[in-house]
């Protein structure tokens, strides 16, 4: 995660710590199980439910909440487990208002869908604080996969392989596992460290080595894995930030959005995290969205979100901006950055207006000591010899990249369409057609 | 305003709305409040004879069935009469009477079956100053294992014996209050009207079993790991009420026998239901013991709202209305003939109907690619199971076909004139029309 500049001079602790717990609390807090009953009994079990198709991962949504109406959750779960093995972060992370409750015919006939992330976060907290882990293994196989990234996309293949019969080895650039659900996701969506017990609790199914603090590319290569292990599975998401290609990118206090979070989401104790007084982030998508609603949750006092396109094109959804909106971000759209100015640290940029894209001979500039640069992560380590489709690996209908016996899934490959319930089909199909190869080799 | 006073078996009460003897009605301290919120009437706590009383369980003696938000939908009790002397609830009665002499008071009574038991009993209440008695041939737990309640109720000859040694010895009116574990509900409605009874009240409890605990199990409530059959009242029997009161209505041996309406009354509208069947008035228990006194204010301002909407001047206007359309089904008009319509508009594509129709009822439901859901006409039979389960109110109607339209589905065009099953051709025992 190399960073453009420093942060320095920023102050922390701009509010109280009480206000800090309550500000990073939980965005949906779990719902009891009355309440989860009650929101179950909304669910009409619709005929070939338009939500299943809408999810990635397809779980069968009226199935499980059913269940929930029923009072039965480690069922309910398990039918969410079955085909979404990260069924409790995406019940917290996934854009739900443009995914399956947007497709609810609830949404369509009064505009309040059936609330299928919380309930299906209800089913999935119970299951995973009851002792038993959900699955066991088929018979060994005798097979072995290499797993490259423990991001959603390397958990979800590894959890499959494994219960398919196969060893796993997971090996990870990082300190830590879970990928952006570690080191990205909004800290009001995984609270509690919800992220590291997952990446536990996922591993009780055994059969999983997780080798940490190993990159692809440094400390072994694709040849490497070849000969170790029958098969490879690369999840490693994209390294690197797009930069804004301006003269003073380097000041101090401009930095890539996604550092600033990963620092905010490794801190134990917000009250330490600094931020400016005058927070401005560039970009329009979710990375954007979380950077400037927890600039303001630490206490910034100004923060201004600007984005070249329009409110329609702005990839983050209507839910999200309002969330941003609610909290008191400022958002600009239809402008983008001309100039940096300062003299060691950041202290204005200048903005151009835009109109369909183009100059419209506007200028305007906002007063920042703090700059987050969110315009979209790349790949820019791929791993040699493999073939790329834009700047992303390219993988078929099977997630088979151009090298034989390796497979790839999650925002890394051309397919990917950075959501972690994305990532997590992904890895899971990869792991189906792995195993078919496997096997079929006999 | 409509004029909700009543006069029902000649006791009058500012509105219909009785409370009925129940919990609700078991001591002054309670009645006296229900006096204050508005409520007409009450029918006491069932008496028993004098001496010791009745001793109840001292375990859970109610069950329950819920809706998803915890509403109540049926309730289920193991109670038995009132367990405080006889004394003390006549001193209590005799003085509400006193306090609000408008209203109506009745005395129920349960007392062994042997004449002189009710012989002693009825004029002593009597001089409470009572406006009648209702007979509880009706408590289904209990008290029918002691030959009493239902005991009698379920044997037309004993309602009939009962009533009459009451009759010998009150000039008051007696309501008996019938119950519904019975086959046929015109048996002991005759039964009562013979013995002379001046009105029927129905229904009193069904007999049942509401739930089962399965770690423990056994039936709840569960005293001490056992339970037992109880009484089961609230929205829930409210259909099965209605049909008993209709019948009664509309029956030549029992027509014009005033009635009480019991069972799941909950609202004015329910009240309004029980009315237009033929109940003189309306009793309720369960849903006071749900929400309190205070819904009588809805009950009373719903009703009178509703009459005057529709031009009704007194309860009576409205009492029988709909008996002439209950009928047999053997003289519905089998040539009405109507298909399901979907409104395009107000359809949300959830695809309830399309399950029902399709894996229950008549593949009478298209499906598109893009979730459209379009009636065959030449499928649909007309049963009604779409608008049941489609979740849009009006958004599935039954449309009627006119007079010569083609039926697609039975080729046949649709008859002007009405035609029953006894006119029927498939009807062996078929009458020619007249
Ligand atoms: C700030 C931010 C917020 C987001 N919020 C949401 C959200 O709310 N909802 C949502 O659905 N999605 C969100 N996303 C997107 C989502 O996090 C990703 O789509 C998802 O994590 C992709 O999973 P992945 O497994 O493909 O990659 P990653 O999660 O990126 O995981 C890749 C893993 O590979 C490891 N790795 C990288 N290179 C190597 C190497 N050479 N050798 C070994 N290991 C390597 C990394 O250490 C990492 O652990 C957000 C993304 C960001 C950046
Ligand atoms: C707890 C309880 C006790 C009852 N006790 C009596 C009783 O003593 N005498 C009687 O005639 N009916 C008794 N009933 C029956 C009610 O009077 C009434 O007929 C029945 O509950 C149906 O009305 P509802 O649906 O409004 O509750 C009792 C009902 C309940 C719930
Ligand atoms: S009325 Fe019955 S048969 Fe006709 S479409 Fe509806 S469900 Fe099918």
């Amino acid at each position: 995660m190399a960073s453009s500049g420093q942060v320095e001079q920023l102050e922390s602790g701009r509010v109280t710590k009480e206000q800090l717990d309550a500000n990073f609390s939980d965005l949906h807090p779990e719902f009891d199980s009355h309440e989860a009953a009650v929101a179950a009994d909304r669910c009409y079990f619709c005929y070939d439910a338009p939500c299943v198709t809408a999810c990635p991962t397809s779980i069968d949504i009226p199935l499980f909440i059913r269940q929930i109406a029923t009072d039965m959750p480690l069922a309910s779960a398990k039918t969410i487990f079955d085909q979404n093995i990260l069924g409790g972060m995406c019940a917290r992370v996934c854009p739900t208002e443009t995914l399956c409750e947007e497709a609810c015919v609830r949404e369509a006939a009064e505009g309040k869908p059936v609330e299928i992330g919380r309930l299906q976060r209800y089913a999935t907290d119970v299951s995973m604080r009851s002792e038993e882990h959900p699955y066991t293994r088929a018979k060994t196989t005798g097979k072995s996969v290499a797993i490259v990234g423990a991001g959603p996309a390397g958990l979800a293949a590894a959890h499959r392989l494994a219960m398919l019969g196969h060893e796993v080895d997971i090996f990870d650039a990082g300190v830590k596992p879970g990928g952006l659900n570690e080191f990205g996701i909004a800290a009001y969506k995984a609270t509690d460290n919800f992220a590291q017990e997952e990446v536990e609790w996922l591993l009780k199914i055994g059969g999983i080595k997780l080798h940490s603090g190993k990159a692809l590319g440094k400390d072994f290569t694709l040849e490497d894995l070849s000969k170790s292990h029958n098969a490879t599975f690369i999840g490693i998401g994209l390294d690197s930030v797009r930069k804004l290609s301006l003269d003073k990118e380097n000041l101090s206090n401009v930095e890539n959005a996604v550092d600033f979070i990963a620092r905010l989401r490794q801190s134990s104790d917000f009250s330490k995290v600094p931020v400016g007084s005058n927070v401005v982030v560039i970009g329009g998508g979710m990375t954007a969205i979380d950077a400037a609603v927890q600039s303001k949750l630490l206490g910034a006092e100004e923060v201004t979100l600007v984005y070249r396109g329009s409110q329609k094109k702005m990839p983050a959804s209507q839910y999200e901006q309002e969330i941003a909106k609610s909290k008191g971000v400022r958002i600009i759209f239809n402008a983008k950055p001309v100039s940096i100015e300062g003299s060691t640290s950041v202290e204005h940029i200048e903005f151009e207006q835009t109109e369909n894209g183009s100059a419209a001979n506007k200028n305007f500039s906002v007063k920042t000591d703090h700059v987050l640069k969110a315009i979209g992560q790349l790949l820019t380590d791929e791993p040699q010899n493999l073939e790329l489709e834009g700047s992303k690996i390219k993988v078929n209908a099977l997630f088979e990249t151009s090298v034989k016996n390796v497979w790839a899934g999650g925002d890394c490959v051309s397919a990917g369409d950075d959501l972690t319930v994305t990532a997590v089909a992904q890895g899971r199909d990869a792991a189906e057609n792995i195993h078919s190869k496997l096997m079929g080799e006999g | 305003m409509a004029d909700l006073t009543s006069s029902f078996c000649g006791i009058s009460s500012p509105n219909p709305f009785w409370l009925a003897s129940a919990p609700p009605t078991d001591k002054e301290y309670n009645v006296r409040r229900a006096f204050e919120a508005g409520w007409g009437g009450v029918v006491w706590k069932t008496l028993g004879s004098e001496g010791p009383p009745i001793v109840n369980v001292n375990g859970p003696r109610y069950g329950a069935i819920w809706g998803a938000d915890r509403r109540l939908l049926g309730l289920n009790n193991i109670e038995l009469i009132t367990d405080r002397s006889l004394e003390i609830n006549l001193e209590e009665m005799a003085r509400i009477k006193k306090d609000f002499p408008d209203r109506a008071l009745v005395a129920s009574v349960m007392v062994p079956c042997e004449e002189q038991h009710w012989k002693e009993i009825v004029p002593r209440i009597a001089e409470t100053g009572v406006d009648g008695f209702e007979l509880n041939f009706g408590c289904p737990h209990g008290m029918s294992e002691r030959g009493m309640g239902s005991a009698v109720g379920q044997v037309p000859e004993y309602i009939e014996m009962v009533t009459r040694w009451c009759k010998e010895s009150t000039d008051l009116p007696v309501i008996v209050k019938l119950t519904p574990n019975i086959t046929n509900i015109i048996y002991p409605a005759t039964a009562a009207k013979e013995g002379g009874a001046d009105a029927v009240s129905l229904i009193n409890t069904i007999s049942s079993i509401v739930s089962v605990d399965l770690d423990d199990m056994a039936p709840n409530p569960t005293i001490d790991g056992k339970g037992t059959a109880g009484g089961y009242c609230g929205p829930a029997v409210k259909p099965i009420a209605l049909n008993m009161v209709a019948q009664i209505a509309r029956t030549p041996e029992t027509h014009g026998l005033p009635i009480s309406g019991i069972g799941g009354v909950t609202t004015w509208r329910d009240a309004a239901e029980f009315l237009a069947l033929g109940a003189g008035n309306v009793q309720v228990c369960t849903a006071a013991m749900t929400y309190g006194f205070g819904i009588i204010k809805e009950m009373t301002a719903g009703l009178s709202s509703w009459m005057d909407e529709k031009g009704y001047n007194s309860v009576d206007e409205i009492v029988g209305r709909a008996v002439p359309n209950v009928t047999d089904w053997q003289y519905l008009n089998l040539n009405y003939t109507t298909k399901a319509r979907i409104d395009q508009d107000s359809c949300i594509s959830c695809g309830r109907c399309y399950a029902a129709c399709e894996d229950t009822s008549h593949q009478a439901i298209a499906m598109s690619a893009d979730r459209v859901f379009t009636v065959k006409d030449d499928e649909c039979v007309a049963c009604n199971m779409c608008v049941n389960v489609c979740p849009v109110e009006n958004c599935i109607t039954m449309e009627q076909l006119s007079p010569g339209d083609l039926d697609e589905r039975t080729g046949n065009r649709v008859a002007a004139e009405y035609g029953n099953w006894t006119q029927h051709p498939n009807n062996p025992m078929a009458k020619a029309a007249e």
